[in-house]
Parts: structure tokens; C-alpha cells; sequence
């Protein structure tokens, strides 16, 4: 069954065409997650489906009703802000339970709820504090804690790590993974952070200028990107681009080629200089400029590379791919 | 950190100009109060000298006590205040989160509207004002003061409020729609205490104008059972003789709850600024 499906959705606000078009659906117990450069509607998509803002066209479907004209607490929705958005006259309870009492549940239930949200999220001591007397992780975990007690048919999150710091949000992300796991609902997730759109994502709707530009699973969009964008969006570091040119005279195709696909070798077709040498351990990034262009190539373990020298990479055929000139994908 | 804080040739400086300025404008207070405790002949000949037992005297308190109801004027400036700051805030902040949270048809249009009231002197339709009061039978009431001091307050209440409304988290807003709180309540539980310190400022400017006014209620409420506290004292500011006993003590006992009205406010002011963000 589907937990959500959007029919050519568009939103303008006056002049300005945020959202074009927009069609896809949602599973349900699907986690989904939209992800595009900051500024492509993603979060404005996100409040169209909460009913936060009228869609100027298109239809939205929750379930198997039409929920365009359904306020938003009424949509079986709960959302999750970037910035938090916690009552600062509520203690972490009432945060959490005031959208139950809005909806008329008994106290019984409502404290139920409230204690399995709070156990699962490790807020249990925390319940009678004030959202000023809490750290930016436990802040985030009440938010999102005030989500579940409404046992929502969907989960919508609007880039809710942004705010905390990295080892933070790798801690995050991975607590949210657990918990679509546990409460096998559907969830939307919005992240600029094509990181977190692959590690959590089933299916990643990919957004450029409020348009959607490809739609699949992670290694579906890795593997085979539709476009120049996409392939340049999805993967770190980001795949190299480059002319055709420079290995094959007179081609006026773009190549794209992953760092991870990029091998040193004596006889190479692609020569360089290197620019610069991230080591990290595991892998070694070096980077190097082919003749105008930068380009990363990823080698796997410990090298020693010299910054300032030339050196060859060379690829497999197989694993590069071709783009026109206005970026769409060329089959080979 | 902040150089200028730890340095402490500049705090001292700081704290002097301060302490300036507070005695000088604390000083005209402080010879009013002086001399409404001094006999007529010691205000002439010595008005700076304190009190003391030969000049003391109480009687510009007891003719201000005697002459005319003066707890009622007193009441009347009380409630005439209060109710139009209470009107001129809830309007005025009801007006502003519309303006800010609501986009519609001429919304631009309806903010400047309000706002042109800033640069309009609200004496200048006295005429008309009175008018109006007469028609409806509100002459010589109360009401018709609160009516002109609120319409009198709110455009620069409007202009102030909406722009802080403006910088009141969206996602707040948001979450509380989400949660299925009514646009009242998220207007009165999650907007209004965030905005308490431009309240009060907007408290504080509204307040002493209104106190102080003489002209609308000499125009709109002189009968004696309305009078307010500025037109009451006016008795004893005579053409030719001035009961300066009675006028400074007047005075003194009007500025006591400007002041507790004032203390209120500020408290408001600084605790809004220093309670916790949304974040
Ligand atoms: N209320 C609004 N009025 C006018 N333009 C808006 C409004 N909200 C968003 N936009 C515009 O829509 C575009 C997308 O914004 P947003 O959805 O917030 O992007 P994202 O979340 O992907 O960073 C931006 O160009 C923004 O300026
Ligand atoms: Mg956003």
C-alpha cells in the first residue's frame, strides 16, 4: 500500500515557481529521503505535504485520502524541525504530550505514550526539565520524541542533524535508523547531506530547482545516474568530470569517472599533477589537476604520493560514464 | 573578550556618565518632592534648600486632600492608563501577528496603512473626535478616552510588534499547527511571551504620554466625576495665582504610579531578554 503519493504538485509563492510538477509516492514503512542543494524546495515540498503551506496545483494523497485541503494536525503527520522548535514554556513532558491533549487522549494514555517515547530516546531523566536546560542532542531527541508519541501514519523530518556536531550526528542518524526499524512507519527525511541520504535512505528522491530529477534506491542512483547532476550530487568524494577530448580526439562528450574507479599506472590514459594528498588512513585521496580540471582519485590503503609531481591514472572502460552536453546520461 | 568590559578606566567612565545622567534627570523629581513638603515662602526663597523644621508644612497636601475628589482623579488616570495599555497591546499585537504571519491580499498595503497613524497627529481630528463622542453619548465617560488613547497607540504598537513577530521561529509556529494548536493559542502560549520585551517597550512609550495628556480629557471627559489626574490639578494653576504647595504636591503623588507602572514594565523588559532563546 502506499503511505503517500503526490500528482504534479506545484507550489508558487506569488512570481516565484518553488516546486515544479512533483510525482511520487511512498510506501508504507518506506523510508524515503529528498535531497538537493540547499534552496531547491525541499523543505517547502516537506511543508506542502504537512499542509503548512497550499499547494498551488496537484493532488496529495496520505493513505487513501486526498489531504489538500486537511490541516496539518489532522493529516496523521507528525514533523520533526530543524531548529527544534520546542515549547519553551513546556517542560520536556508537556512538549511531548500537549499534541495528544490537543487530540483529546485520556491522561492514561497520554502518559504511557510519553514514558515508552521518553525510554526509547533515553529522555526518561530528563521529563521534567525545561528545553533551556537541555543540550543540542537531547533537544533533538525530545522533537523527536514528540513526533512518536502521536504514533503518526508518516514521519516527516526536516534536516534534523544539521544542528548538532559531527559525532553527534553520526550517533543521530544511526538512532534514527533504529527507530524506523522499530516503528516500521513511514518516513520523509530532507537532508543536503548526501551522506545521510545514502546510509538511511530506501529510496532518495534527488531535487535540483524544485524539480525532481531522479528517483530510486541509493545504489540504484549511485550505479546509474540519470544525469550529470545526480552523478555529481550522490558519492564522496564526487565523481570527476572531464572533457572526452582529452583521451579521445574530437569527442565533445563530458566523461565522468568515480575517485574510487581511478587506478595509478605506468602507462595511464589520464596524466596529471598532483595538487594536493588527503591521507586518512584507510584511503588516500589524491588530487590532481588534469590539464584545467581537478580531479580526485581515491586509492584504497596507505601511499606515498608526492604533492607537485606528475603522475598517470588509468581506468577500466567499463566504469566511466558519458554525458552530453546538457548533462543527461549517454548510453556509452 | 569584550575589551571594553574588563578594562577598568572604561567601566569607571561608563559608570559615571551613567550616574550624570541620572542625577540630572532625577534632579527635577527631586526638587518637586522637596518643595511640596515646604511652606510657600520657603519655595521662593530657598527652592533647592531641603525641609527642614521651620519650612516644613503639609499644606499643599491637605488642599490638594481637601480641594475637589482627588482619589477619584486618581482613579480615573489609573484606569484610563491601564485600559488603553491593555487595549492598545492586544490589538496592537493581534493587528501585527496578522500582518506578519498571514500572507493575503494587501497585506503591504494594510501594514502601511496602520503605520501612517505614526505621522499623524491624532489632535488634529479633535474636532471630528468630539463629534463622534458626542453621537454616540460617550461624552464625559471614560470609555471615550480609552477609545482615542488606544486608536492614538496603536499604529506605532502595529509598526514595532510586527516586525519582532517577524523574527519569532517559523518551525515554532509550525510545530504548534502540527500539534493542532488553534492560531490563537499559538498566537497567546508560543508568539506573545516571546515577544514580551518589545511589549513592554511599547508599554513603556504608550504609558507616560497618556498619564500626562490634558487634552483630551479637558475636551472629551472634564466633568468632575471623569476628571483624570493632569486635568484635576489644573485647579490650582489660576490665571493669576498659582497654589504652588498644591501643584507641587499634585505632582508628587502622580508620579508614584508612572513609577510602579514603569518598575512593572522594565522588569518584563529585561526578563524577556534574558530568558531562555528557542533554540
Ligand atoms: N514563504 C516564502 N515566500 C517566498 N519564497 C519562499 C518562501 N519559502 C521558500 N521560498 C523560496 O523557495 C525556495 C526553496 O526554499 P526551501 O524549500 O526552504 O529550500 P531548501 O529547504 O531546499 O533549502 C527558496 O528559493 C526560497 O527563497
Ligand atoms: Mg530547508
Amino acid at each position: 500500500m502506499t503511505a503517500l503519493s503526490l500528482t504534479n504538485v506545484n507550489k508558487s509563492f506569488g512570481k516565484v515557481h518553488v516546486l515544479k510538477d512533483i510525482s511520487f509516492e511512498v510506501e508504507d514503512g518506506e523510508f524515503v529521503v529528498f535531497v538537493g542543494p540547499s534552496g531547491c524546495g525541499k523543505s517547502t515540498l516537506l511543508r506542502v505535504i504537512a499542509g503548512l503551506e497550499d499547494a498551488t496545483s496537484g493532488e496529495i494523497k496520505i493513505g487513501e485520502d486526498v489531504v489538500n485541503l486537511t490541516p496539518p494536525s489532522k493529516r496523521g503527520i507528525a514533523m520533526v524541525f530543524q531548529s527544534y522548535a520546542l515549547y519553551p514554556h513546556l517542560n520536556v513532558r508537556g512538549n511531548m504530550s500537549l499534541a495528544l491533549k490537543q487530540e483529546g487522549q485520556s491522561k492514561n494514555v497520554i502518559a504511557e505514550r510519553v514514558n515508552k517515547a521518553a525510554a526509547m530516546l533515553n529522555l526518561g531523566e530528563y521529563l521534567e526539565r525545561f528545553p533551556s536546560e537541555l543540550s543540542g542532542g537531547q533537544r533533538q531527541r525530545v522533537a523527536i520524541g514528540r513526533a512518536i508519541v502521536r504514533e503518526p501514519k508518516l514521519f516527516l523530518f526536516d534536516e534534523p542533524l544539521s544542528n548538532l556536531d559531527a559525532a553527534l550526528r553520526m550517533n543521530t542518524r544511526i538512532e534514527i535508523a533504529n527507530l524506523h526499524k522499530q516503528l516500521s512507519a513511514s518516513m520523509i527525511y530532507v537532508t543536503h547531506d548526501q551522506t545521510e541520504a545514502m546510509t538511511l535512505a530506501d529510496k532518495i528522491v534527488v531535487l535540483r530547482d524544485g524539480r525532481v530529477e531522479q528517483i530510486g534506491s541509493p545504489m540504484d542512483l549511485y550505479n546509474n545516474p540519470a544525469n550529470k547532476f545526480v552523478a555529481g550530487f550522490l558519492g564522496s568524494p564526487s565523481m570527476n568530470f572531464f572533457p572526452a577530448g582529452l583521451v579521445s580526439e574530437g569527442d565533445d562528450r563530458t566523461i565522468g569517472i568515480r575517485p574510487e574507479d581511478l587506478f595509478v599506472a605506468e602507462d595511464g590514459a589520464l596524466s596529471a599533477t598532483v595538487t594536493h594528498v588527503e591521507k586518512l588512513g584507510g584511503d588516500t585521496n589524491v588530487v590532481a589537476r588534469l590539464d584545467s580540471h581537478q580531479i580526485t582519485a581515491r586509492l584504497f590503503g596507505q601511499h606515498d604520493v608526492e604533492e607537485g609531481t606528475g603522475i598517470r591514472f588509468g581506468f577500466a572502460p567499463e566504469r566511466i560514464y558519458r554525458f552530453d552536453q546538457e548533462g543527461a546520461r549517454l548510453s556509452q | 573578550m569584550n575589551k571594553a568590559r574588563t578594562n577598568p578606566f572604561n567601566k569607571t567612565a561608563m559608570h559615571g556618565a551613567l550616574i550624570i545622567y541620572t542625577l540630572i534627570a532625577l534632579f527635577p523629581v527631586f526638587v518637586i518632592l522637596i518643595n511640596s513638603f515646604k511652606t510657600r515662602k520657603a519655595i521662593f526663597r530657598e527652592p533647592l534648600a531641603m525641609p527642614d523644621s521651620e519650612s516644613f508644612s503639609m499644606i499643599g497636601y491637605q488642599t490638594v486632600m481637601k480641594q475637589g475628589d482627588f482619589f477619584l482623579y486618581f482613579q480615573n488616570s489609573m484606569i484610563v492608563t491601564v485600559a488603553s495599555l491593555f487595549f492598545v497591546l492586544l490589538f496592537g499585537a493581534m493587528a501585527a501577528f496578522a500582518l506578519a504571519e498571514y500572507r493575503f491580499r494587501g497585506n503591504l498595503w494594510m501594514g502601511l496603512y496602520l503605520a501612517l497613524g505614526i505621522m499623524i497627529p491624532i489632535r488634529i481630528g479633535t474636532v471630528a473626535i468630539l463629534e463622534m463622542m458626542v453621537a454616540t453619548g460617550l461624552v464625559n465617560t471614560l470609555w471615550a478616552l480609552i477609545l482615542v488613547y488606544t486608536a492614538q497607540g496603536l499604529p506605532l504598537a502595529v509598526f514595532i510588534l510586527s516586525e519582532f513577530m517577524r523574527q519569532v521561529s517559523e518551525d515554532l509556529k509550525n510545530a504548534g499547527r502540527v500539534d493542532g494548536l488553534s492560531e490563537y493559542t499559538i498566537f497567546f502560549r508560543l508568539v506573545l511571551p516571546l515577544v514580551r520585551p518589545a511589549m513592554a517597550t511599547v508599554a513603556v512609550f504608550n504609558m507616560i504620554p497618556i498619564w500626562n495628556d490634558l487634552w483630551f480629557p479637558l475636551i472629551l471627559a472634564p466633568a468632575e466625576e471623569t476628571k483624570t489626574l493632569t486635568l484635576g490639578s489644573q485647579v490650582f494653576i489660576g490665571q493669576f495665582v498659582t497654589d504652588w504647595n498644591a501643584v507641587l504636591s499634585a505632582l508628587s503623588m502622580a508620579i508614584l504610579p508612572v513609577l510602579v507602572l514603569y518598575v512593572i514594565f522594565s522588569r518584563q523588559l529585561i526578563r524577556g531578554i534574558t530568558s531562555g532563546a528557542v533554540k
